[in-house]
């Protein structure tokens, strides 16, 4: 079972040309910034928007295809649909919210409530299944929303910036719980960001688009390591290590320790701006907290910056200058010290 | 009014005192007049109780009967754009500011005994509406069913689409949908539209006294009751205008939410 997109859709200024296979059991997440027809690509998907031109099947299962005259609408598409701000049903609790796409397709009234209860139940909400919408909460509200688009046992299923809404305080609670059901949810698992720490914790592969167009797709690995243009750089460009915490210091899964700004314990991942690391060709004196010597292993010109790939422990890529690319002597192979404030990583439980 | 750039030229003042009182000294005469000892049994009068079962029969049929067919009209005005949507559009309000009589005789033109739907239905199925209840019905229906079909269609624009996008990815069908989660959302603004139009339909003697006639106990409802009796009884016209008005003052502090406390 293959989701095969072949899109092509003119939509105002938007011209949407995308061609993308996704394997069920893979979770894909679509990168970009805004207007760049990431949701426009879920609609498709989705069936809330037709496309002008190509093919969109699940394996031989045709969904769209102008040049057929096929087109399946929403309705009998394997989909389930999460949208930004939840869109909950203001007028019916969270139990009959995800009641909703059951009865809609023709389950019995109690069958239906008894599958909204136990998906309720699975995304711990089974206390507050009375409750109207406006009184959950941000993150209550995001897994009525997961646990609707789910309970009508789609193939497919798409989620429009699932944690964007979330303020950080519950975001990376409810991001973890994400990831676990969508490890859980065996079907094609798409979902939309441009939030690059949701994309590198919650997908497996990452699809760059801009101006319509896939710009880049790879692992997050791939994508950070050797960015295509500009905007990518910035948008994922971020160093993001893998540790286990205990007190301010986290042991990096790939060798080295780096000292983090608050306490934390267990598994974490930690963020790093390539603008918050220092090159020096000496030791550095001095406060911060982050020491370690490495090896130039690539050097890159992105327009008036410049990043440096550092092999150590850990290994990061830097983001300097072209005069501080002058002045370090920055060459492949070059030995070079590395130091970064612990205030600068950004730490969250894994 | 303390802070000078608050006051008003004392011309606008003035005018505006005229207009307000131009609306409230007739209010006040007819409250003067009443009766309030005998309103009671003023309305009890068999004339007078007849009118009011009358009115409230056909004034509930008539926004029942709007209901029915100007939700389904609204909708199609929020959501489907129609070659010559604008003008089906306006001749659907054209009710609203079309004067009553002659809506009247535009419906006796139509449905009268004569007329080429008339005179179909009499031959076809036997039914008379002129001179009778359902005429009545009739009446108030067409000239309250553009008051419904604008607030609802209000209503129903200003919902996000992105709810019936939500109800269609759940697979339920276009029906389902309107049933589900249009209808209940638009709730408010539906119930808003039928209180307005029962208001319209209640107060209505224009086109019923042209189309149906004013029989007692058939199609003489209270305002065309409270016409008659001003030279016979004016004392109960007086205590069915004090109704009237009651109700309407009703009707106001119903769509007060709605309407007055926008700003």
């Amino acid at each position: 079972m293959t989701l095969r997109v072949r899109v092509d859709l003119r939509l105002g200024s938007l011209h949407l040309d995308v061609d993308l296979d996704v394997e069920p059991g893979e979770t894909v997440a679509i990168l970009g910034p805004n207007g760049a027809g990431k949701t426009t690509l879920l609609r498709c998907i989705g069936g809330l928007a037709p496309i002008d031109a190509g093919r969109l099947a699940l394996d031989d299962d045709v969904w769209d295809e102008p040049g057929a005259g096929i087109f399946v609408p929403p309705e009998r598409r394997s989909v389930g649909f999460g949208f930004q701000d939840y869109v909950l049903f203001p007028h019916l609790s969270a139990r009959e919210n995800v009641a909703f796409g059951p009865r809609s397709r023709g389950v019995a009234k109690r069958e239906a409530r008894h599958r909204a209860e136990e998906w309720l139940g699975r995304v711990g909400l089974g206390d507050v299944a009375g409750a109207k919408p406006e009184a959950l909460s941000g993150g209550q509200a995001q897994r009525v929303a997961l646990a609707r688009a789910l309970a009508t046992d789609p193939q497919v299923l798409l989620l429009d910036e699932p944690l964007a809404a979330l303020d950080a305080s519950t975001r990376g609670e409810v991001r973890r719980d994400l990831r676990a059901h969508l490890a859980a949810f065996p079907g094609v698992r798409i979902l939309v960001t441009h939030d690059p720490i949701d994309a590198a914790t919650l997908a497996d592969r990452l699809v760059i688009v801009e101006d319509g167009r896939i710009v880049q797709t790879g692992t997050l690995a791939e994508v950070t390591g050797r960015p295509r243009s500009r905007y990518v750089a910035e948008l994922v460009g971020v160093n993001l290590v893998q540790g286990v915490a205990s007190g301010n210091d986290v042991a990096l899964d790939g060798g080295g320790v780096l000292v983090v700004p608050s306490e934390e314990r267990g598994a974490v991942f930690a963020v790093i701006r390539p603008q918050a690391v220092a090159l020096h060709r000496t030791r550095p004196a001095g406060s911060p907290r982050n020491v370690w010597s490495g090896r130039v292993a690539s050097v890159e010109l992105l327009g008036d910056r410049v990043r440096v790939r550092v092999d150590g422990s850990p290994a990061l890529v830097a983001e300097v200058t072209p005069a501080a690319l002058h002045e370090l002597a920055l060459v492949e192979g070059a030995e070079i010290w590395v130091s970064l404030k612990a205030t600068e990583v950004n730490v969250f439980a894994g | 009014m303390s802070r000078a750039g608050r006051r008003a030229p004392w011309l606008v003042a003035l005018l505006g005192l005229f207009g307000f009182a131009l609306v409230v000294l007739p209010l006040i005469g007819l409250l003067r007049e009443a009766s309030w000892g005998n309103l009671w049994n003023d309305l009890g009068t068999p004339q007078a109780w007849a009118a009011i079962k009358l009115s409230l029969i056909c004034s509930l049929w008539a926004t029942a009967l709007a209901m029915v067919l100007g939700v389904p009209l609204a909708w199609v005005f929020a959501r489907i754009d129609f070659p010559g949507r604008s003008f089906v559009w306006a001749l659907t309000v054209l009710p609203m500011v079309l004067p009553p009589v002659v809506a009247g005789v535009a419906l006796l033109d139509a449905f009268g005994r004569s007329s080429f739907v008339g005179a179909r239905l009499h031959s076809w199925f036997d039914v008379q509406l002129t001179f009778s209840t359902a005429g009545v019905v009739l009446a108030e229906t067409f000239v309250a069913m553009p008051f419904l079909v604008i607030t609802v269609e209000a209503a129903f624009r200003s919902l996000d689409r992105r709810y019936e996008d939500a109800a269609v990815t759940l697979g339920a069908s276009r029906w389902t949908v309107f049933r589900r989660v249009i209808l209940p959302m638009a709730g408010p603004g539906i119930a808003a539209g039928a209180v307005l139009a029962w208001a319209r339909a209640l107060g209505e003697f224009g086109a019923t006294i042209t189309f149906a006639g004013n029989i007692k106990g058939r199609t003489q409802t209270t305002p065309l009751a409270v016409y008659l009796l001003l030279e016979s009884q004016p004392e109960v016209a007086t205590a069915l205008s004090v109704l009237l008005l009651a109700v309407s003052v009703t009707v106001l502090a119903v769509l007060r939410r709605r309407w007055l406390v926008r700003s």
